[in-house]
């Protein structure tokens, strides 16, 4: 239910945006993520963007996971 | 960066598996409050790479799930009053309220339309002068900010045949509640993401605070609850209990600041009836004074009839911890996805759907 899916914007109009999930184009609402630009990627939850995605946080998490695995594997 | 595939890795995903059976010494019970996370853990068998030391429990964090038939009956009343249009997400249509459900009474000439969002439901109602279009708002913090957007929306459009039956539901409050009770013990909660992408990772403190509990907010990609794990195991055998953030790319410490702010002006908090759980204070919204031209339960006279409960169901038991689909003699025999007799086996979220689905039979 709770159910929200990473976009990325193209275009905005307004308080609305097209942006691309999943190789398809869909309409989206920025009531509640005003500050959003062309080029960020949003979580979008029935149709409205909930929340900008962190690339750097991302990148950081992904980082540090991959310290793990290698750890893991010297370790096996 | 795609957000979604560097998430499913199988190299990292051994990596943290690893570790957890690694540092994982003592014996530990952790809940998944929410119906996305319990999808991502059967899917992937999460359960199964775990080690013997950590059992995991599904909790009430499934919208459809926890509403009781009481508010149920109202939707169902609402859909046969002529002239109204009733609209809705989808996984409300098959759930059985006490006489019937939407689905049923659609059969029989209510007109009720599946929407994807609160956007389709104002283009209804502008198409439909002379129609009342009603919205189902379930949900929890996540989307009761879009209800609360959507109101504000058709004061700008000046759309006046616009309403809401709010059944929304809040998670902290319901999270105190099933601790209080103290039928579940618990040591870790993984906490939903997209409820903490709008109400930020304070509203969590009180659980470890006061009851001692690790918590850790999650995403919904195996990688994500793996490493939520991780991070709950390393709370717990260094004998903390603090909230922390693993879904940090989607989730602030302090939130949705401008989806708060909507949903404060417009809403406020007011007791729920739970299924399972009973009656709990500020655990639901209501339309503040200034909106309630918006309230459907006040512009219409519902008749919803005296409540039953489906007998011999637990979804109840299941929703607070305390049972297991696996203990319900209706599970997978008379109650199935196709014929479903609880909530649970009807959400695509619910635990009954998930054992259904992807682990029927299991046990640890």
């Amino acid at each position: 239910m709770c159910l929200a899916i990473p976009a990325l914007i193209k275009l905005i109009e307004d308080k609305e945006a097209e942006a691309e999930i999943g190789g398809i184009t869909r309409r989206i609402s920025l009531w509640l993520t005003p500050e959003a630009k062309v080029g960020d990627y949003v979580l979008v939850h029935t149709g409205y963007a909930i929340n900008i995605l962190d690339e750097e946080e991302a990148k950081e998490t992904l980082r540090l996971l991959l310290e793990i695995a290698e750890l893991a594997e010297e370790q096996s | 960066m795609r957000f979604i595939q560097e998430f499913r890795s199988s190299e990292l995903a051994k990596g943290l598996i690893s570790r957890i059976h690694q540092k994982s010494k003592t014996q530990a019970r952790f809940m998944e409050f929410c119906g996305g996370h319990t999808v991502t853990i059967f899917r992937y068998g999460i359960r199964q790479v775990l080690p013997k030391t950590l059992e995991m429990l599904s909790g009430p964090g499934c919208p459809v799930c926890v509403t009781a038939n009481v508010d149920l009956d109202k939707a169902i009343a609402l859909a046969q009053i002529p002239d109204v249009i009733i609209t809705t997400f989808g996984d409300m249509l098959k759930v059985p309220g006490s006489h019937s459900s939407l689905q049923e009474v659609n059969a029989s000439g209510a007109d009720i339309r599946m929407v994807y969002s609160t956007m389709d439901a104002l283009n209804l109602a502008e198409e439909n002068p002379t129609k009342s279009v009603v919205f189902i708002g379930i949900g929890f913090e996540t989307t009761a900010p879009i209800i609360a957007a959507s109101i504000l929306q058709a004061e700008e459009r000046r759309i006046r045949n616009y309403y809401i039956l709010s059944m929304h539901k809040l998670c902290p409050p319901v999270i105190r509640a099933i601790l209080e009770s103290g039928e579940v013990k618990l040591h870790g909660l993984i906490c939903p993401g997209h409820v903490s992408a709008i109400i930020g990772s304070h509203p969590w403190e009180f659980i470890a605070r006061d009851y001692g509990i690790s918590c850790v907010i999650s995403g919904f990609e195996p990688i994500d609850v793996l490493q939520c794990v991780d991070m709950l195991v390393a709370q717990i055998e260094s004998g903390q209990s603090k909230v922390e953030i693993a879904y940090r790319r989607g989730v602030h410490p302090e939130g949705n600041q401008q989806a708060l702010k909507l949903m404060k002006q417009v809403f406020e908090p007011c007791p729920a009836q739970w299924r399972g759980i009973g009656e709990v204070p500020d655990s639901s919204l209501k339309l503040k004074k200034e909106y309630q031209h918006f309230d459907a339960e006040l512009a219409f006279d519902i008749d919803p009839g005296p409540t039953y409960e489906p007998v011999g169901c637990i979804c109840g038991d299941i929703l607070r911890g305390v049972k297991t689909p696996l203990d319900c003699s209706l599970f997978g025999k008379d109650c199935t996805p196709q014929y479903p007799i609880g909530p649970c086996m009807v959400s695509s979220e619910g635990s009954c759907s998930a054992y259904y689905l992807y682990g029927e039979g299991f046990e640890g």
